[in-house]
């Protein structure tokens, strides 16, 4: 606690660090994986391809694919830029999958009825398919959003700042203090962004709060 | 108009849906495609709006070839209902009912007059309108469906089993609603389901399709019962048709006797003396309309609504031949009850007086 107390400036700048390195690669993976799940569901052939291939990414250690990325992108090994490649990979992996599920859901009525009032097929993956769609996306997001506040202190590894610098940093004194801040600060973080994915999916689905009648 | 000229759709497993279907839909009346399941009922509505594209042959529209038009230009021009409605969840039944007139640039606020409009229109309370579709019942689900595929004023509506859905008693309502606002809107109607009760109750004309979607009969719902085309025609009518038929003969002047009536609240005494010696007598409110009938000889007190018999069925003066004949056969004391227009009683007539009048009926089968 004292510990803390003493270096609340450098835990914050940490956080701060491990959230813009978790989050980016959630909303640049998520961008990405809406095209990708519209495919999968939209051409039938495409879909085990597309789900297999993407989960599989999953499956790379994450210091391998830290290791790979200035490999693949001629970055230096300190850029922060691998470690938000690396964990878009591992977004889409997860949220392709999610993206093709949400749409599955929506009612094939609700589309057939879209079509026949003459709502052409762009039109209609915005305005009725991707919002029905929110809640089961929000729910992969969710998974992605924790999964990616985890992954990112592997990052201290290769020595950029983040809470897992905490880690490396405890373990290298022999010294037990920040090792569980860190990880008091990573649960909290996961929780935040946990938090906020409910909360924007709440306010983006009004009408999942309606009250239903008996 | 709609006109079909020797349609076929073949899907590519091979099935034939729908072969060489040739019929015209006649401006302002409901044609009603019925048949089993796989008689291409549904096909054949939906190549009307070309969400399935016929393999070959052409649909019209008021002498323009569909297969010419803009797909979405042409389906909002058609207004669609579906099992269920079809609603959007994700939007409020005002906005569900704007969704055509705001895809014609019409402007947000009379998208949203005319929704409210409508919205009282098929019968539903205003407040409703910014409720989500999930917050009503079946039944008002499916008014909002039909409110919605009328929003833009389309001269053509396709309808997809619409009814089907919810329980018999709002589905009858539904249909009398429906049947009540086509007299007012005179829509070019197609209307597609398997129930040939429905069938013969809402169409001007009923097309019967047989497995493979080829138009086994094609006629009017009298002609259809009294007339079928063969056995495949006349066992999908099923039973009872003599008898269904009579919905469409409208009865001619009946001899309709005076009934005595005593009012709901009346003693016992009161309405055994009325009855005169008969063993039911009729009750009536203070507007003469029929409540149902009580038996004096096993009552006491005062006469009320939990007294009454109610299995006797009601009929109008000049409505069908069959509601006369059920009112009298329905009726416990074998009198059937005639009103007026305002539910007011007019009179009782006997089944035997009712089958004089089908007697007298030339032969033959209507046109």
């Amino acid at each position: 606690m004292k510990w803390f107390l003493g270096h609340l400036g450098q835990v914050g700048s940490l956080m701060v660090n491990h959230a813009v390195l978790a989050v980016a690669p959630l909303v640049i993976g998520l961008l990405l994986a809406v095209p990708l799940g519209w495919l999968a569901q939209r051409y039938r052939w495409l879909r085990t391809p597309l789900i297999a291939g993407t989960g599989l990414l999953y499956t790379i250690p994450s210091l391998a694919l830290f290791i790979l990325m200035p490999l693949v992108l001629g970055t230096g090994i300190l850029d922060p830029v691998n470690v938000v490649v690396a964990l878009t990979v591992y977004t889409v992996a997860l949220l392709v999958r999610t993206v093709a599920d949400g749409l599955a859901s929506v009612p094939q009525e609700v589309l057939q009825a879209a079509t026949a009032m003459g709502i052409g097929n762009v039109r209609r993956f915005w305005s009725v398919e991707l919002p029905l769609a929110v809640p089961v996306i929000a729910a992969g997001l969710r998974v992605a959003a924790v999964s990616n506040v985890s992954i990112v202190s592997v990052a201290a590894l290769l020595g950029i700042p983040q809470l897992g610098s905490l880690f490396t940093d405890g373990f290298a004194r022999a010294f037990l203090d920040p090792i569980v801040v860190g990880i008091i600060a990573c649960i909290v973080l996961a929780l935040v962004l946990d938090l906020a994915i409910i909360a924007i999916s709440r306010a983006v689905t009004p009408w999942r709060r309606t009250q239903v009648p008996a | 108009m709609i006109r079909f000229t020797d349609v076929t759709k073949v899907y590519p497993g091979g099935t034939t849906a729908v072969g060489g279907l040739s019929l015209t839909a006649p401006t302002g009346q409901i044609t009603v495609l019925v048949g089993p399941s796989g008689c291409g009922k549904t096909t054949s509505l939906r190549m009307i709006n070309r969400m399935i594209e016929p393999t070959s042959g052409t649909i019209e529209i008021d002498g323009r070839d569909t297969g010419t038009l803009d797909p979405n230009e042409l389906r909002r021009g058609i207004g669609y209902v579906i099992q269920s409605g079809g609603l959007f969840p994700h939007r409020t039944i005002l906005d569900n009912i704007a969704t055509v007139p705001l895809l014609l640039g019409w402007d947000r606020a009379r998208a949203r007059a005319r929704a409210q409009d409508l919205l009282e229109r098929v019968g539903l309370d205003p407040v409703l309108g910014k409720r989500y579709p999930n917050q009503l019942s079946g039944g008002q689900q499916q008014r909002v469906g039909v409110a919605r595929a009328l929003a833009a004023d389309p001269p053509v509506m396709l309808m997809d089993e619409p009814f089907s859905a919810v329980d018999p008693v709002v589905r009858e309502q539904l249909q009398d609603e429906f049947l009540r606002l086509q007299s007012e809107l005179g829509k070019t109607i197609v209307f597609v389901t398997h129930d040939i009760d429905e069938a013969v109750k809402l169409g001007d004309q009923v097309a019967v399709l047989r497995v493979g979607g080829r138009l086994a009969q094609l006629a009017s719902p009298a002609k259809l019962l009294s007339d079928p085309h063969d056995d495949f025609v006349a066992d999908f009518l099923g039973r009872d048709r003599g008898y269904r038929g009579l919905a469409f003969a409208e009865a001619p002047e009946l001899p309709l006797r005076d009934e005595p009536v005593v009012l709901l609240g009346s003693s016992v005494e009161q309405a055994a003396a009325i009855a005169a010696g008969d063993r039911w007598v009729l009750v009536v409110d203070e507007a003469r309309a029929p409540l149902g009938w009580a038996e004096p000889g096993v009552l006491t007190g005062v006469i009320d609504r939990d007294h009454l018999h109610r299995g006797g069925t009601v009929a109008r003066v000049g409505g069908s031949l069959r509601a006369a004949l059920d009112a009298a056969l329905s009726s416990p004391s074998r009198r059937g009850v005639l009103v007026d227009d305002a539910d007011s009683l007019v009179g009782t007539v006997r089944a035997p007086d009712v089958l004089a009048a089908i007697e007298r009926r030339p032969d033959g089968v209507p046109a």
